[in-house]
């Protein structure tokens, strides 16, 4: 069976190794370079802590079983030659500064501890002995030893040379212009590019931000927005920061689905050195020009959460795009509207983490087995999407 | 390398005095003019490195010369990650080599 997956990012990347894995035919079809989009521009966040209880927690808290999996996978295919993705269980603080930051931080860990998430609750005492250079004026914390973090770069183009080892072709430069459809019109059953057809049993539009555009070129709009953000990246430094930090108001921003500027310091160093600080959320289009009113905020934010890095330097800026769904689920599996099309998209900010899982799903799909977690949630058709398709159609 | 540096006298888009300005770096005085970056008077002086890499101890100095690679960092008067090719000598600045040790893998903390 031959699959077409329009992408090279995590999610085309992490489809195409699973598929191949399965013994599918797998082209990878990418307009630009590999993981030149989102997974390029990002933090390579796994996180289960910023997850609200319901289905998209469920894939992450799914996800953090696997990645440890298959960090030990990829090293075993790839050898020591091929540079680490720098996959980190390095856990996750959540700090809260304000007494309304603090009840809404406690409660929102309360529920994702029955939702069976660890969800440490712990004294500013012990938030300090974690994180010593934190501000030390904490109304509240929490620890989750289930965030991690991997290189996002390295984790695509890893999958992708796992993919290749098994078979898969990866095509750069090649841009998907249209759908080969079968004659009745109702099946597709492949892709017409800039460069060639491809005849494919099944299509899977993994495009990120870009495959609401994709989408529509295959004659089946799917109502995925870009949401821009933008972080900040120091020098290389000694350790000073050993979590994924965050400050309480973050999870809000990643629930909200405000067009508006939101921003919250998140912060996390890397195995490299750097520190990463973000993050801003913004519908902007695709405007990508960085805004210094949006990285002073930021920055200001960040010292705050910690104090040491007003005399950090500010290294590199760059701003990415977050492939947002309006109702704030991924869409994993078949377009019920067009036979052979299939869509792995709209994580929003969590696709590098959900990436793996969701190839799972997929490939369960296709190969009608059963699904390691239900995917009826992450369905095209769900009720919470509907007038979003009918806006997007 | 050979670095040239002009007489700012003789500078042709603005010729000017020649203020001497003295920057310290690894227990010596460096000499050069007002204006100068410190890459600039390390360089005149034929000094073309100062910061040794964080893992495979190489020298660097100037890569892009213009702000943008962060290649050519030194620490001044107790500050890090200053570019070279940026900072401007007032007089009397202390430049350090810099090197930064790779963090150790992220331990349970």
């Amino acid at each position: 069976m031959r699959i077409v997956v329009v992408g090279a990012g995590i999610v085309g990347a992490a489809c195409a190794r699973a598929l191949t894995g399965a013994g599918f035919d797998v082209t990878v079809l990418e307009r630009g370079a590999v993981a030149g989009g989102t997974s390029s521009s990002c933090e390579g966040n796994l996180l289960v802590s910023d997850k609200t209880p319901g289905p998209e927690l469920d894939l992450a808290v799914l996800a953090s079983t696997r990645w440890p999996q298959l960090a030990v996978e990829l090293k075993d295919q790839l050898g020591d030659t091929f540079p680490s993705i720098e996959y980190e269980p390095k856990g996750g603080i959540v700090v809260a500064y304000s007494s309304a930051g603090a009840d809404a931080l406690l409660t929102f860990a309360e529920t994702q501890r029955q939702a069976g998430v660890r969800a440490r609750t712990i004294t500013p005492e012990e938030a300090l002995e974690l994180e010593p250079h934190l501000n030390p004026q904490i109304a509240a914390a929490v620890h989750y030893p289930d965030d991690a973090q991997v290189q996002p770069t390295i984790a695509v183009e890893a999958l992708l040379a796992s993919a290749r080892k098994a078979g898969a072709s990866v095509r750069t430069g090649e841009r998907v212009v249209g759908a080969l459809r079968d004659a009745s019109g109702d099946r597709i059953v492949g892709v017409h590019t800039d460069h060639a057809d491809h005849a494919a049993d099944a299509v899977v539009n993994a495009a990120g931000p870009w495959a609401g555009e994709v989408a529509a070129l295959l004659g089946a709009p799917v109502p995925v927005l870009p949401r821009f953000g933008m972080v900040l990246v120091t020098p290389r430094m000694s350790h000073r920061v050993f979590h994924k930090v965050y400050d309480a108001d973050y999870v809000g921003a990643t629930q909200s689905g405000d067009a508006d500027l939101q921003t919250s310091a998140v912060v996390e160093s890397t195995a490299a050195g750097t520190v990463l600080i973000g993050s801003s959320r913004q519908r902007v289009g695709f405007d990508d020009r960085l805004d210094v009113r949006v990285i002073a905020q930021i920055a200001a934010k960040a010292i705050a959460l910690f104090p040491f890095l007003e005399q950090a330097q500010v290294m590199r800026t760059f701003g990415g795009f977050r492939p947002y769904m309006p109702d704030h689920l991924p869409v994993i599996g078949p377009d019920h509207r067009v036979a052979g099309l299939y869509h792995v998209t709209g994580h929003e900010g969590a696709g590098i983490g959900l990436s793996v899982v969701s190839a799972d799903i997929l490939l369960a799909q296709l190969t009608q087995a059963v699904a390691p977690l239900d995917p009826t949630p992450f369905a095209l058709n769900r009720a919470t999407l509907a007038p979003h398709l009918k806006d997007a159609a | 390398m050979s670095a040239r540096a002009v007489p700012p006298a003789q500078d042709p888009v603005r010729p000017h005095p020649a203020a001497a300005v003295e920057i310290e770096f690894e227990g010596r005085t460096y000499r050069g003019v007002l204006g100068q970056s410190i890459a600039g008077i390390l360089l005149a002086n034929d000094v073309v490195d100062w910061r040794t890499t964080s893992v495979h101890q190489s020298p660097r100095g100037l890569f892009c010369g213009i702000g943008v690679c962060f290649d050519c960092v030194v620490t001044v008067d107790g500050v890090s990650d200053v570019r070279a090719c940026q900072r401007r000598v007032r007089g009397g600045e202390h430049v350090e080599r810099q090197h930064i040790s790779p963090p150790s893998p992220s331990q349970e903390h």
